[in-house]
């Protein structure tokens, strides 16, 4: 297992450096500049900018001070937003988005196992039918669509929770969570209930059963172990998505995550922000799947060598 | 499944619905607004856009501010001001109760050193030709003089200060509310960095200090700027508001729904398809004010066939400008006979743009162009957007239909049509200005031969002079002459087709008092009150 870490972890070094490296190059390709705007900037103007962020220094000069910089942490200050450095901006969402995330993740968990391992028990019934057409109908939603539906019926029509806002009004975490979390509620329903039903017919659970365990112990732990390592292996670059993912649910919820400044770096080519956000959001994906590796290893002994 | 329906329905209910903001703000006289985008900074020489604009207003205080109900200047930080007789020398008396929020006090010679700052070339500021009416300011941000002293601004003493112009521009008074003009406060910004520091932190809340009639609480990256009542304000008795929530807000559906769930006091716009719904319901919160913009095609005068006059006339007389505002955009907009838009501090253009499809078509055979024949195809150049897809759709229609050409239409992100833009890689392209401060000059000065926002390729010469000979021409009424004049040529030759001028829509509650409409759509929190 300690083996396997370290290997990753050293496997990661080289991705990061060329996500940054191709990232570097392709932002500087867009064409447009951070400093183009409607009201032209003077030429006097334009070269003072550029020489305040050394943009006019050759590109590989600036690309190997960037790099020496990036890997000693510092991502340098952003270019549309004077006086704060990516870092910080980057920390300043962070726990914002993480936070947003775990909600999305525990709704979508709790309720996708628990929809989906009834499903597979009660197979071909109406418990089983109804979870799923509901399911297929969340993977197809998309979040700007439910979003708005959500905050119109509770937010408007019955005033129950408030339409916006991050820890300003009391409930106003309820409906991101749920409309982040609503089409992986559905992905996890479905994968729960596949591999529960691949697991329902192996010998082993037909031994548990012949022993006369109960039926819900044959469920909820044997049963479970096997069935739900799709789940898992889901769970690891569904969690990096939901962190790099939610610039939408920020946008209609009025959230100051971190998905609005990775999104909007790009229109404004700010070119400090892309990179930074890029090689963090990379680092995230990295990781994520690298626990969710770890988490198949617990359960599956098998995967544990390779 | 049951259970756990049960609990999430039992959970919404447990909250019991709280007191709403605006009903709260009301209380405590604090307003909640809608302010666009995430302000870049709150530093006003660094500093460029809307969002901005409103929080410095709050913030600081420039010699003079914007008059609420539009027109003359009134005072600010100067409390009262002579000019010379050739209109050359301005001297400013400044308030003598002008203090900084930290208490200390507000000087003549804070004013000069701020405009030192902005003029400082390494400092990179974006708006330093606003001063370029300022003696040797041009010079001095050039690099061509090295010495500040040569530069037209003097501390006369403490609270006198004494501004010198290259001409007498009488435009200038309206420059001094514009947030490039401000003074900084310069104990707390060389206490956190250099005089050209872009990157200072002195803008911070608890750093912050400005001597606007609110100051800074706390700013929350995305989410809220929270000012409150500063009461080292000069004027601090007029001032009703204890606070202001300025809350970034890109989205107009959310902002839309927020304004309904009475968690703001003002929007910051209006959704676009909601626009004409809410007219026609007559809502009582609905705000359609006047607004110092003009939305207009530029056309690339340097392409071989848009080069001839007639063949950009014939353009714009084929464009029914009031079909497009009554059908397309829909929201109070009217059509434009100008490029400047009509009424900025008493300025009427007297030019008009017919909508004429015989002269049109007329115009287009005289160029060698009957029915079209022969035309290559035109380009509708605009950023990806719904409301200027929708307009250039109108255009296209019309352009194919009076004069038989065919035009497409290219949409790209707002980066890649700027930078065409400014290379002139395009034929027609959308446009849109919005005035820095509230006089003609503002709009008929980016048409000038070396003006990087002409963009057009249009160089006349005539019309240089006619703008050099207004500037020069202290009285007020024989200076509009000269520029309607410049108007009328402009108008004529088209290099840009002004299709409507533009209004700020938005909601506002009825709790909003003293929220004037004004062309610049400035509103400054000592005349605003909560009242019902």
């Amino acid at each position: 297992m300690f083996n396997l870490i370290l290997k990753r972890f050293l496997m990661a070094i080289p991705v990061l450096l060329v996500v940054a490296s191709i990232t570097f190059f392709l932002v500087r390709l867009a064409p447009g500049g951070p400093f183009d705007s409607e009201k032209v900037v003077s030429p006097q103007v334009l070269k003072n900018l550029n020489e305040v962020y050394n943009l006019n220094a050759p590109l590989m000069e600036q690309y190997f001070d960037y790099m020496v910089n990036a890997f000693q942490g510092n991502f340098g200050p952003s270019f549309r937003y004077p006086g704060r450095s990516v870092s910080e901006m980057i920390l300043a969402g962070l726990p914002v988005t993480l936070e947003l995330a775990m909600y999305a993740v525990l709704f979508a968990t709790i309720l996708g196992l628990i929809a989906g391992i009834i499903a597979a028990v009660k197979k071909n019934t109406f418990l089983d039918y109804f979870p799923m057409a509901i399911a297929m109908l969340g993977i197809c939603m998309p979040t700007f669509l439910l979003g708005p539906v959500l905050l119109l019926l509770f937010g408007i029509e019955l005033e129950l929770l408030p339409v916006s806002g991050w820890d300003t009004l009391p409930g106003d975490k309820v409906l991101p969570a749920i409309t982040l979390g609503a089409a992986y509620a559905a992905y996890i329903a479905r994968l729960a209930r596949g591999g529960m039903l691949e697991t329902l017919n192996q010998d082993y659970i037909r031994t548990a059963r012949a022993k006369g365990l109960p039926e819900f112990k044959v469920v909820l732990v044997h049963a479970v172990r096997g069935g739900l390592i799709p789940v898992i292996a889901f769970m690891g670059p569904a969690i990096a998505g939901l962190i790099g993912g939610s610039f939408v649910v920020e946008t209609i919820f009025q959230i100051p995550g971190l998905g609005r400044f990775y999104v909007e770096a790009a229109f404004n080519r700010d070119y400090t922000m892309i990179l930074g956000t890029t090689i963090f959001f990379s680092a995230l994906i990295i990781f994520f799947n690298l626990l969710s590796d770890i988490a198949i290893g617990f359960f599956n002994p098998q995967t544990r060598s390779s | 499944m049951k259970f756990l329906l049960a609990l999430i329905i039992l959970f919404i209910f447990s909250c019991s619905k709280p007191e709403s903001p605006v009903e709260t703000g009301f209380r405590e006289n604090i307003l909640h607004i809608a302010n666009g985008s995430e302000p870049q900074g709150l530093d006003p020489h660094i500093v460029t856009g809307v969002p901005e604009h409103r929080l410095l207003t709050s913030l600081c205080e420039g010699l003079l501010i914007t008059n609420p109900k539009g027109g003359p200047n009134l005072p600010g930080v100067a409390k009262s001001w002579d000019i010379s007789d050739d209109g050359l020398v301005y001297t400013f008396n400044l308030q003598p109760l002008a203090k900084w929020s930290n208490g200390e006090d507000v000087t003549a010679e804070d004013f000069v050193w701020s405009w030192m700052r902005i003029l400082t070339p390494s400092l990179g500021s974006q708006y330093p030709d606003m001063l370029y009416y300022v003696k040797n300011a041009a010079a001095y941000h050039m690099e061509e003089i090295n010495d500040f002293s040569l530069v037209g601004i003097k501390a006369l003493d403490s609270k006198t200060l004494e501004v010198t112009l290259e001409q007498p521009y009488s435009f200038f008074l309206k420059i001094l509310s514009h947030y490039s003009t401000y003074a900084v406060p310069k104990n707390v910004v060389l206490a956190h960095g250099t005089i050209d520091d872009r990157n200072g932190e002195w803008t911070r809340p608890g750093n912050f200090v400005c001597n606007g009639p609110m100051q800074l609480k706390s700013w929350e990256l995305n989410k809220s700027i929270v000012a409150e009542k500063n009461p080292y304000y000069w004027d601090v008795e007029k001032v009703t508001l204890n606070e202001m929530y300025f809350y970034p807000i890109v989205n107009e559906s959310t902002e839309d729904r927020m304004f309904r769930a009475g968690q703001l006091h003002a929007t910051y716009s209006v959704p676009q398809e909601k626009c004409p719904v809410y007219i026609n319901e007559n809502n009582p919160n609905l705000r359609i004010d006047p607004y110092v913009g003009v939305y207009f095609y530029r056309i690339n005068t340097l392409n071989p066939v848009l080069k001839d006059k007639r063949v950009r006339q014939a353009l714009a007389y084929s464009i029914d400008r009031e079909q497009i505002v009554k059908r397309v955009s829909q929201c109070g907009q009217s059509p434009a006979n100008s490029f400047t838009p009509p009424g900025i501090d008493g300025y009427f253009p007297d030019t008009q743009i017919p909508f004429d499809p015989e002269l049109a078509a007329q115009l287009f055979a005289e160029a060698g162009f009957p029915a079209g024949e022969g035309f290559p195809k035109l380009e509708i150049l605009f950023n990806t957007q719904e409301g200027h897809r929708k307009i250039a759709l109108a255009v296209q229609q019309m352009w194919q239909k009076y004069l038989g050409i065919e035009v497409e239409l290219v949409n790209t992100d707002w980066k890649v049509y700027l930078s065409r833009e400014m290379i002139g890689d395009f034929q027609i392209s959308r446009a849109g200005w919005i005035g820095d401060y509230e006089d003609p000059n503002t709009f008929l000065d980016l048409m000038r031969p070396n003006r990087g926002n002409n963009k057009t390729g249009w160089e006349n010469k005539k019309y240089e002079e006619l703008i050099i000979k207004a500037n020069a021409q202290p009285n007020q009424e024989n200076r509009y002459a000269i520029l309607r004049e410049a108007e009328q040529l402009l108008i004529d030759e088209m290099p840009v087709l002004p299709i409507y001028i533009y209004v700020r829509q938005y909601l506002l509650s009825n709790d909003v008092k003293g929220w004037d409409p004004n062309p610049t759509d400035t509103h400054h929190p000592k005349f605003i009150t909560l009242e019902r």
